[in-house]
């Protein structure tokens, strides 16, 4: 066997690196499909208005280890007509899913906080579903200093 | 897990006020992402269930993932129209349950 030359060396190296690199991206991370689909699994299929929500977070997240989150959903929380579940996501974390929050009328306010992971700067997106049957959805913009996947 | 979760709900409200309730459960909310030294993934270990009744009734729950930081914290509200008690339930990935109570006087 004629042993390799120094071009076509460095021309398997890089291959390989880029091998991993796109490894990486599509593999260890979740994508806005991802995140998509599970909206699609959250609504049946049906499309969310955007507004109603606002979700609270820093602007900027030193730590991705934990990063305050609230989401409220402008709602009137009566026995006929209040939110009864909210689904946020984060589209650039190993797996979308982050937190589904169920309310009722007796929680008086369509408001949660929580602490949440994240790997890296990313959009979070919340989805609200109303006792009515309507669908709504905000999404906010976090930068991440240092990840907080683990590793 | 001999850590008890803290909870914070007012001693009394008015009838139809919404009150604030927060609670923090001491737990390390292993993602199942992480590896340990020799390079072997450790197990996920989570809280994935909370839920909040108030005198029996459903006011709010939580399905966690993962991506939920450590001593889960969570932040919510009730609307109180009687007297009564909140009981709380986070259900560990395990499926141990740990619960907690607390009492309100709505005047």
């Amino acid at each position: 066997m004629r042993p390799l030359s120094r071009r076509a060396t460095l021309a398997l190296g890089a291959s390989t690196a880029a091998i991993a690199i796109v490894g990486w991206g599509t593999g260890a991370h979740a994508n806005a499909k991802d995140a998509a689909d599970e909206i699609a699994k959250f609504t049946g299929g049906k499309t969310a208005e955007a507004g109603k929500i606002s979700i609270e977070l820093p602007e900027i997240a030193e730590n991705g280890n934990t990063v305050p989150l609230s989401v409220s959903v402008d709602a009137p929380m009566t026995a006929a007509d209040h939110v009864t579940e909210v689904l946020v996501l984060a589209e650039g974390n190993p797996r979308p899913g982050v937190a589904t929050f169920h309310f009722s009328a007796m929680s008086g306010k369509a408001e949660a906080s929580t602490r949440i992971r994240l790997a890296t700067t990313q959009n979070i997106i919340a989805v609200a579903k109303t006792s009515t049957g309507k669908f709504y959805t905000a999404q906010k913009l976090v930068k991440v200093t240092i990840g907080g996947c683990g590793g | 897990m001999a850590d008890s979760p803290k909870i914070r709900v007012p001693k009394t409200a008015k009838k139809g006020e919404v009150v604030e309730i927060k609670t923090l459960m001491p737990h390390v909310m292993e993602s199942g992402q992480r590896k340990d030294k020799d390079g072997k993934p450790i197990p996920r270990k989570i809280i994935n269930k909370f839920t909040a009744e108030f005198n029996g009734k459903p006011v709010f729950s939580a399905n966690l993932e993962p991506a939920v930081a450590a001593n889960p914290y969570l932040q919510f509200f009730a609307k109180v129209e009687e007297s009564g008690t909140f009981k709380f339930a986070w259900t560990d990935d395990d499926g141990t349950v740990i619960t907690a109570e607390q009492k309100i006087d709505v005047a």
